[in-house]
């Protein structure tokens, strides 16, 4: 098992599926991983013991406004109105229905509604950033939001996140459960981001980053960005062949 | 080794972040997986969160999930009859601990006909873990430990960093999940 590798070594002609898709658990450039991932590898369980149906979250009631995070107040949040929409997946390409999806996210000014959050930009009076919704028959889901701006963090000098949102998604087993953040498309800062980075396939990396789209966009109203999530199913590489 | 093709990659993981309260918990009968008439014995559950140093991770989130009294799960998406749902999500405080409101886990089956120990299911994220990890929390003392088939997976030396000690004084389970170190969480990859 090579845990901390970012690289599997794959046999001859024949590529792990999924490979090099997930983020290792260290990885420096990201300087908080280095006194919190585990340093020991993962113990991997049997897929006869992974087969944990998972949980329903709660019972609360999602509320009408809670998908639309444009309409939590009394009055509209300053910033660019978008509609972000998407089907949830599984990796054999079926659709996830009934599944919570939880959203949050800073303003547009690049702020959190969040007591830690020390950014000498403004809140708005008018967003929270945070929304839910579950997915329809098909997997599906939309949000109405505010483009949420880019922030300065303090990991190396002169760190910018680039603009993003959190997901997080439970999907159909204990084992699919899924933490991740989308961005949109064309950020400057992607390079230098070492959270986006930590993932080391070019093409797993481009599908964290939302596809601008016409046919979701509303005519005198928001802009459409697509996030499309596949979520691990049953019986599913173990994550530490993915790093 | 044999991996079947599948059509699509997993979307990758990314940090939950330092900010994630506002989100995702304040929910806070998360806090507790039983109601008034729940069967079962109570238990009171202190989980810790340590880093590399042994300091406590005061930004962590921790879920959990596991079966009722009698070793049942709820069903795919739902609850059972009893209302029973068998998940908790809390977030660590300034001293890296969170404590939840739950019952003993009945035994669950193993996939070889027996009868796995006593324990919940854990789920892990804290900004610094680019993905989130899993671990178990079992119950020290418990005679089943011994026939675990998961537990049987891990080197014997590490397997106490997987049960919940009882506190003398107060009666609560203690559980520290500790990310680095001589006495480092055994982690489970599903």
């Amino acid at each position: 098992m090579s845990s901390h590798t970012g690289g599997v070594a794959a046999p001859t002609g024949m590529v792990v599926h999924g490979a090099r898709s997930q983020p290792p658990l260290l990885y420096p450039p990201y300087t908080s991983t280095i006194r919190r991932a585990p340093s020991r590898p993962l113990i991997r369980i049997p897929e006869t013991f992974r087969d944990l149906s998972a949980p329903l979250y709660g019972s609360l009631p999602i509320g009408d406004a809670d998908h639309d995070l444009t309409r939590q107040h009394a009055g509209e949040p300053l910033g660019e109105r978008i509609i972000v929409a998407g089907q949830v997946l599984d990796e054999d390409g079926r659709p996830v229905p009934n599944t919570l999806i939880e959203i949050w996210q800073a303003n547009a000014a690049g702020r959190y509604v969040h007591a830690k959050d020390d950014h000498p930009a403004p809140l708005d009076p008018n967003f929270t950033g945070a929304g839910r919704i579950v997915t329809d028959r098909e997997g599906r889901y939309r949000f109405t939001t505010i483009k949420p701006g880019a922030y300065p963090w303090r990991n190396h000098h002169n760190a910018w996140r680039p603009a993003h949102i959190h997901f997080s998604i439970f999907g159909t087993s204990f084992a699919s459960r899924l933490v991740t953040q989308m961005y949109f498309p064309g950020d400057p800062l992607f390079p230098q981001d070492p959270i986006m980075q930590s993932i080391p396939d070019e093409a797993a990396r481009q599908r964290l980053v939302s596809v601008f789209d016409f046919d979701l966009t509303e005519p005198i109203w928001a802009l459409g960005y697509r996030f499309d999530i596949v979520l691990r199913g049953r019986a599913s590489t173990p994550f530490e062949e993915r790093t | 080794m044999t991996v079947p093709e599948r059509p699509l990659v997993a979307t990758g993981s990314q940090t939950v972040g330092p900010f994630f309260h506002f989100g995702l918990t304040t929910n806070a009968p998360l806090g507790s997986l039983v109601r008034q008439d729940t069967p079962g014995e109570r238990i009171r559950l202190q989980v810790r969160v340590l880093d590399g140093d042994g300091a406590p991770v005061p930004d962590a989130m921790v879920e959990l999930y596991q079966a009722d009294a009698s070793g049942a799960y709820p069903p795919p998406g739902g609850l059972l009859p009893d209302g029973f749902g068998g998940f908790g999500r809390l977030p660590t405080g300034e001293d890296g601990t969170c404590v939840f409101e739950t019952i003993r886990p009945g035994r669950v089956p193993d996939p070889r006909g027996g009868l796995q120990a006593a324990h919940i299911n854990v789920c892990l994220f804290m900004r610094g873990l680019l993905r989130h990890i899993y671990t178990r929390i079992y119950f020290a003392g418990d005679p089943a430990l011994a026939e675990d088939a998961v537990l049987a997976l891990v080197p014997e030396d590490r397997r106490p960093t997987l049960t919940a000690k009882r506190a003398e004084a107060s009666g609560s389970w203690l559980f520290d999940i500790r990310l680095q170190g001589s006495h480092e969480t055994v982690f489970l990859d599903l």
